[in-house]
């Protein structure tokens, strides 16, 4: 225990570093996932019938259907690893010219929230009560008008507690990121764990402080929003 | 009637929803200022009818000719058609996550016909008009059934249509609030509307309507005077109905 403190400042300041990469790469990904979400989402309810539209949606499916079926560790070695050696021979490409194992981690989380955040929206859009649609339509709105200004506001209430969810778990699974070497929050606690091997547990536990109280402000965050977002 | 414009004129109008056939073989003729009731048994095709008028429902055989435009037409902008066409839902449809006047502006803005302020006036006036300006700033969940109604109606107006299509539109009220509706609709009928109105008030159909249409079974069965159709039916079928409702 005295070791602890007499070193805490130091554990502190490395934990500190890690967790600023966390959180960067956590608000980077949800960004994306939630444009990837809205895009796919709403894709997935169209009902066009056109041969794109089919294709789109056919896209749409098979994305989440791969992610939603596999685990994430596997989905990081297949990103990181597998792509990029499929790819060197082909176009010279490597993660390290374009951000390394930080953009790595970016794309695996986006993609992977991505999928999740694509059935929450495509449920909460169709949560939204059809006689709304067609209140909207009878007033001559066009169809992307009526999902923007009618349709997503509505569904976004429904949605929001799910999304805040998927949030808190994307930010836990970029601990999953250690395994490629991002310098996140669990990297940083499995390398000085090592150099520190007497101190394992306070460590860790120190660690898991900075993801309870994030993902705590977050959980607070969506009991706040809900409130505000009722009607009337 | 004849030296009054022709609004709507459907001409061999089928509609399918799989295999099943809800609207036969429907051919009618609206006029500018006309007031037609549509009544008959639940499952005959009335609701259908309306909402292929608008092109809510997709058609699937004949033509609608909608002041001139055949929707049926892929080429037509259903939307800018859709303008000149209110319609009333018995749900209401009221858009929750909007205020009442928020609702009543959302269409015109939208589609740019008005500016904002021209869009606030008129929704001043339109809820003036159907008695519910002190709500303007409530949400439609704090709204009775009638008031919710008046606000739809209000809402429809807004795009200044000169036709409104009625779907069930007290069907859905309690008995005390119906009558609060229909007041809004005589008005409105007054002021020289042209109407279609699917509805199971006979009173309303006999004296507002100018005309009555009894659909049965995706066929209409018989039309007419609204007195004489309701009062003195001639088909079987129209007798057999109205005895079970009057």
């Amino acid at each position: 225990m005295s070791v602890f403190i007499a070193n805490l400042s130091k554990f502190i300041s490395r934990f500190n570093t890690a967790f600023v990469m966390t959180v960067e790469i956590s608000i980077l990904s949800l960004f994306f996932a939630t444009v990837i979400g809205i895009i796919v989402g709403v894709i997935n309810t169209s009902k066009g019938k056109s041969i794109p539209m089919r294709i789109l949606r056919g896209i749409g499916s098979v994305y989440i259907f791969i992610i939603r079926g596999t685990p994430m560790l596997v989905q990081i070695l297949i990103i990181y690893y597998g792509i990029a050696s499929a790819l060197r021979p082909l176009i010279g490409f490597s993660w390290h010219s374009i951000g390394g194992t930080f953009t790595a981690g970016v794309v695996v989380c986006s993609l992977n929230a991505g999928a999740y955040m694509s059935e929450i929206v495509r449920g909460g859009i169709e949560a939204v009560d059809h006689g709304q649609v067609e209140a909207a339509r009878s007033l001559g709105l066009t169809s992307t008008q009526t999902m923007t200004s009618i349709v997503l506001p509505q569904a976004l209430r429904t949605m929001m507690p799910s999304i805040i969810n998927q949030f808190i778990i994307t930010i836990k699974d970029t601990s999953l990121l250690s395994t490629i070497g991002v310098a996140e929050l669990t990297n940083a606690g499995k390398m000085m764990a090592s150099n520190w091997s007497s101190q394992v547990l306070l460590l860790y536990c120190t660690m898991a402080v900075y993801y309870l109280v994030i993902c705590s402000l977050l959980a607070q965050a969506s009991k706040y929003v809900e409130k505000r977002m009722s009607y009337g | 009637m004849a030296e009054n414009k022709l609004k709507v004129s459907v001409k061999n109008l089928k509609k399918s929803f799989g295999d099943l056939e809800v609207l036969k073989d429907i051919s009618l003729d609206i006029y500018e200022g006309e007031v037609v009731c549509m009544i008959g048994p639940s499952g005959s095709g009335k609701s259908t009818f309306l909402r292929c008028l608008n092109r809510l429902e997709d058609i699937t055989g004949g033509s609608v000719m909608i002041d001139g435009y055949d929707i049926t037409d892929k080429k037509v902008n259903i939307n800018k058609v859709r303008e000149n066409i209110g319609m009333v839902f018995q749900h209401f449809n009221l858009f929750p996550h909007k205020t009442v006047k928020e609702n009543i502006m959302l269409a015109p803005v939208k589609l740019k016909k008005m500016s904002k302020e021209e869009a606030s006036e008129t929704a001043d006036q339109l809820l003036t008009r159907v008695g519910l300006l002190d709500k303007k700033d409530a949400y439609p969940d704090q709204l009775s059934g009638g008031q919710k109604q008046r606000v739809a109606i209000a809402r429809s107006l807004a795009m200044n249509p000169d036709i409104m299509l009625f779907d069930e539109p007290t069907s859905a009220l309690d008995p005390e609030m119906v009558g609060e509706v229909l007041t809004v609709m005589q008005d409105l009928a007054k002021q020289g509307m042209t109407m279609v109105v699917v509805t199971h008030e006979m009173g309303f159909a006999r004296e507002v309507g100018t005309k009555v249409v009894f659909m049965d079974n995706g066929y209409i069965v018989e039309q007419g005077d609204p007195y004489e159709v309701i009062n003195h039916p001639k088909e079987p079928r129209t007798i057999d109905f109205l005895n079970k409702v009057l």
